[in-house]
């Protein structure tokens, strides 16, 4: 298990090298993408603040949590911090299992509780102005 | 009454609100995490706009608000997440 926060460019390749087992018949990349418009506003850039501790942590549970409902071989998490450029990749998210279908539930499903309990935050900036996007509250149990 | 150190971390929108990224702070003994927050929120007014969507951490695990503070924790303030990319 692999679970990294950095400011540096997400390269999916050693990840995807880490979570490859001899007994993994597949492996499901998931790519968060810096996309160029939200809720009808054309955005220029974004800016990721973490707890950067608590942030590993949390992405670790996640990622226990996952193990624990499929029978996964490895998963990686990876979040990007700092300003990133339209097109750059923002989370990776690497899962290999024996069968495709374990594979993509559990990549889904760590996908969803990474931006449910994850303290990972995003600036949007627009042309005219500026805005840290908040999610869905969530009551930790 | 006595005190116990903490040291607050502030993030994201938060962080903008306070001008720092963290506050080394004295608190009353038996202070809970809720507690400093409303503390807080009368130094730092707009904080209070986070009331009800806010989550509470400690030496980087949730806690409830009414957990009591000792000499040394690293308390930080939540609000909503939103990391990846895109909505929900």
């Amino acid at each position: 298990m692999l679970v990294e926060i950095s400011p540096e460019p997400l390269d999916p390749t050693p990840y995807l090298q880490h979570v490859r087992q001899d007994e993994s018949g597949a492996v499901v990349l998931f790519l968060g993408v810096v996309r160029n418009n939200n809720l009808g506003r054309r955005v220029l850039y974004l800016e990721y603040d973490a707890y950067p501790e608590m942030a590993e942590r949390k992405l670790r549970e996640v990622a226990e949590d996952a193990r624990a409902r499929w029978p996964i071989t490895d998963v990686a998490i990876a979040h990007r911090t700092g300003r990133l450029e339209i097109g750059e990749t923002s989370l990776l998210v690497a899962v290999s299992s024996p069968h495709r279908h374990d594979a993509f539930a559990a990549c889904h499903h760590i996908v969803n509780r990474i931006k449910e309990v994850v303290p990972i935050w995003k600036k949007e900036v627009w042309e005219d102005g500026e805005a840290w996007i908040e999610g869905e509250p969530v009551r930790e149990k | 009454m006595g005190f116990v150190k903490a040291r607050v971390r502030f993030f994201a929108a938060l962080r903008e609100m306070v001008g720092t990224r963290e506050l080394n702070l004295e608190v009353a003994d038996g202070q809970t995490v809720g507690g400093l927050y409303r503390e807080l929120c009368s130094r730092f007014p707009r904080l209070g706009d986070y009331n009800s969507t806010l989550l509470y951490s400690v030496n980087a695990e949730y806690v409830s608000p009414d957990h009591t503070l000792r000499d040394g924790d690293e308390v930080a303030f939540i609000p909503p997440v939103s990391g990846g990319s895109g909505a929900r």
